[in-house]
């Protein structure tokens, strides 16, 4: 990465050392399948097992709770789909959920629930449509926003969704939260989980999934029986004991982690909207610390990415079609932020390779990149 | 130069962005997400898409998305659907060209520091005498574009790049098969982008408006037959008129829209007029008013003749030298030079 700035943890953050260490061997000499019935075979299947512990252990939940996929869209996607093909039902979610949950949720006819202008779901409005349904199957509020970097109350989620709806299942998309919050404070909270290993220093390609006792989404991927019939495949050895690592060590470092990088968060924030007019989409008073989001009235967010890749600068806006173009950001849109000030919206993310001169350097593009755009109109 | 070229995926604009990058100028590519919906290569034509990427990405080029899909809703594609609701027959890719690749893009470019806008028509620049940028045809006839390129005044000319407009389409693609590009044998795109072969302008303009039906009648109003939808029905039509065979050749010479939608047809004679009133004008380099040469490329080949332009405040109005096909309202009518080489100016035919 010389010469760039890397301002988009959010999107994948550099894997960790010590798992890229962690996960050679598999990928090397201990190449067996874990499922096979010889003594190589059980090396393998050895490492997945100690991986499940330790990630079970991060989250307070049992082994057995913790299912490996292969990305957190799928774990998402299990968790929706697989809820309502095992028990029917309504699926609930809030509008601003990453499309992982949103899209499985609308497929299934679910409804989705506004926000307020923070990003937080309407709890009130959320009572009232788990209430009205005969039935619902599984309500999925994420923990913390993958574009605007709120946190949610899930311990307020929580307690309307078992007062209205006590049967249903709660999931979480916690996603973008592992590397700020202690999950062992939100396992209790929900019946579901879902996590993503690059988004924390593991490798693409792993996500996780925890389905707590009594929530048993059926399987959205059959065949060999994998991961206790809940979800088919060979098992990914090398990433599961990379993230196992990563996730590890992400959760022994988080409080110093949170605090470093709270600061390089409000030292961006300052120094750029010192400088230029910016609104700051949420505060960090209800932010993670590795999201900035904000919003340049009378810019195009195309034309500053533009600038600020030529400056080295790596960050994003909203998120991407399969063409590679910007789509008009629906988290923004159900915030009510006005489409002319959303058009305008940038999403400076970091993370545990985050320095106070990255974060200058970047604020100084931003800053120059705004002025010249702005300058040109 | 800084340029900034606009790839569609197909082999033109590939030869273009190669050709730049052979010269030694800084290029960007650039593919322009215009519609969102179905298209032949998939939607957003994701596929087309995947081309310029490749092909940008082997010749170390940056490639880059720009989403402009709401300035084409609002410029190209409701006017479009608009305009054919009111049996009008209008010419989408020159509207986008106006719209979007002669104006949205290029002024991205400008506001973004790019020197020039360069794109795979074909169609050249030329100097007059004078020094002046003229707007000349690509040097292959069978594929020259000008006529689609005529809005790009010569402000915008001196900004504009067309790499591959002195190449014949053969040399475009042996430049394509030279570099080993993976667009050097893609067919060229014929039609509409947001039309697809299956659905066709029928289902498209179906799931956006009703279609009527409406009569067909000779020019004494006597009724010979009826189509299904009046707005699929263009001037200087002959097919698809539901009328029995073995009769004298008969041509669309009309399409009423309002109040009550009628088809009217008549024999080669009636489809024949003296002029035509051209608004929305554009002049290339000032208004050249007198004796010039039209070319109007409605249904079927270019159609091209000597003609007197008049400016009446605004409204140019064609008067032929010898009678031509009536021009569907909604075409476009490009002036050019007696020489036929330089654009003028161009515009749109009125009602």
């Amino acid at each position: 990465m010389d010469g760039l700035l890397y301002l988009d943890h959010a999107a994948s953050t550099p894997m960790r050392p010590a798992a890229v260490e962690a996960m050679t061997p598999f990928l090397t000499d201990c190449f067996a399948n874990p499922s096979g019935s010889h003594r190589f075979a059980r090396t393998a299947r050895r490492a997945v097992d100690e991986a499940r512990e330790q990630v079970a252990a991060v989250l307070g939940v049992l082994p057995g709770e913790v299912i490996f996929t292969g990305c957190g869209t799928e774990s998402d996607n299990q968790a929706v789909t697989g809820s309502v093909a095992q028990r029917g039902g309504l699926a609930v979610t809030s509008a601003v959920e990453h499309h992982a949950v949103l899209d499985p949720v609308l497929a299934s006819g679910g409804v989705a629930v506004g926000v307020d202008a923070t990003g937080h779901v309407d709890l009130e409005e959320l009572a009232q449509v788990v209430r009205s349904s005969d039935a619902v199957s599984v309500v999925s509020v994420m923990t913390v926003n993958n574009e605007v970097g709120t946190v949610t109350d899930m311990a307020a989620v929580a307690e309307v969704v078992r007062r209205e709806a006590p049967g249903a299942w709660l999931h979480t998309d916690a996603v973008q939260a592992a590397c700020w919050i202690d999950l062992r404070e939100v396992t209790p909270l929900v019946d579901m989980l879902s996590l993503s290993a690059h988004k924390f220093g593991g490798p693409k390609g792993v996500g996780v999934l925890v389905a707590r006792s009594g929530a048993s989404p059926a399987p959205i991927i059959r065949g060999g029986g994998q991961e206790r019939e809940r979800r088919s495949g060979t098992s990914n050895v090398a990433g599961i004991v990379a993230t196992a690592v990563a996730l590890a060590e992400t959760d022994a470092e988080r409080g110093a982690e949170a605090a470093r990088v709270g600061a390089l968060r409000a030292r961006l924030v300052q120094s750029i909207s010192s400088s230029v007019d910016a609104h700051e989409t949420v505060p960090g008073s209800a932010c993670v610390p590795g999201v900035v989001h904000l919003c340049f009235e009378g810019i195009e967010n195309e034309a500053l990415l533009f600038l600020l890749d030529t400056e080295g600068v790596c960050a994003s806006a909203a998120s991407a079609c399969a063409s590679g173009a910007m789509e008009p950001s629906h988290v923004l849109a159900a915030m009510g932020v006005p489409r002319g000030i959303a058009g305008g919206a940038l999403r400076l993310s970091l993370g545990h390779t985050s320095t106070e001169e990255e974060v200058d350097a970047a604020a100084r593009a931003v800053v120059s990149s705004v002025a010249r755009l702005r300058g040109a109109g | 130069m800084r340029i900034l070229v606009g790839m569609s995926g197909g082999v033109d604009s590939s030869v273009a962005a190669a050709l730049l990058a052979e010269e030694g100028h800084e290029v960007v590519g650039v593919t322009m997400r215009l519609w969102g919906g179905d298209s032949d290569t998939g939607c957003c034509s994701v596929a087309d898409v995947d081309d310029a990427r490749r092909v940008a990405q082997q010749l170390g080029l940056d490639h880059v998305v720009f989403n402009f899909s709401d300035d084409f809703d609002e410029r190209v594609v409701s006017p479009y659907v608009e305009a054919h609701s009111r049996g009008i027959t209008p010419n989408p890719c020159i509207e986008c060209n106006r719209h979007l690749k002669f104006d949205r893009l290029s002024e991205r470019a400008r506001v973004l520091g790019f020197d020039a806008v360069a794109t795979g028509h074909h169609a050249r620049l030329e100097r007059d005498a004078e020094g002046r940028p003229r707007l000349a045809r690509g040097a292959d006839r069978d594929k020259d574009q000008s006529y689609v390129v005529h809005m790009v005044d010569a402000e915008e000319l001196e900004r504009t790049v067309f790499p591959i407009g002195h190449l014949s389409k053969a040399e475009v693609r042996d430049h394509a098969r030279r570099l080993g590009l993976r667009t050097a044998d893609k067919p060229d795109s014929q039609d509409v982008c947001f039309i697809t072969s299956t659905g066709g302008r029928e289902r498209f303009l179906g799931d956006r408006i009703p279609l009527r039906s409406a009569p067909v009648v000779d020019t004494e109003g006597r009724q010979l037959g009826e189509v299904p939808s009046v707005e699929l029905v263009t001037i200087g039509q002959r097919r698809g008129l539901g009328l029995p065979g073995g009769g004298p050749l008969r041509y669309v010479v009309d399409v009423v829209a309002e109040p009550e939608p009628v088809v009217v047809v008549g024999d080669g004679a009636d489809l024949m007029r003296g002029s035509v009133e051209v608004d929305s004008f554009s002049w290339v380099d000032g208004a050249v008013v007198g004796e010039v040469r039209a070319q109007v490329s409605a249904h079927g080949p270019a159609q091209r003749a000597r003609c007197v332009a008049t400016d009446e405040s605004g409204v140019i109005r064609i008067d032929w030298e010898e009678p031509q096909r009536r021009v569907a309202p909604g075409q476009s009518v490009v002036l050019y030079d007696l020489e036929d080489r330089w654009v003028l100016g161009g515009g749109v035919a009125r009602r």
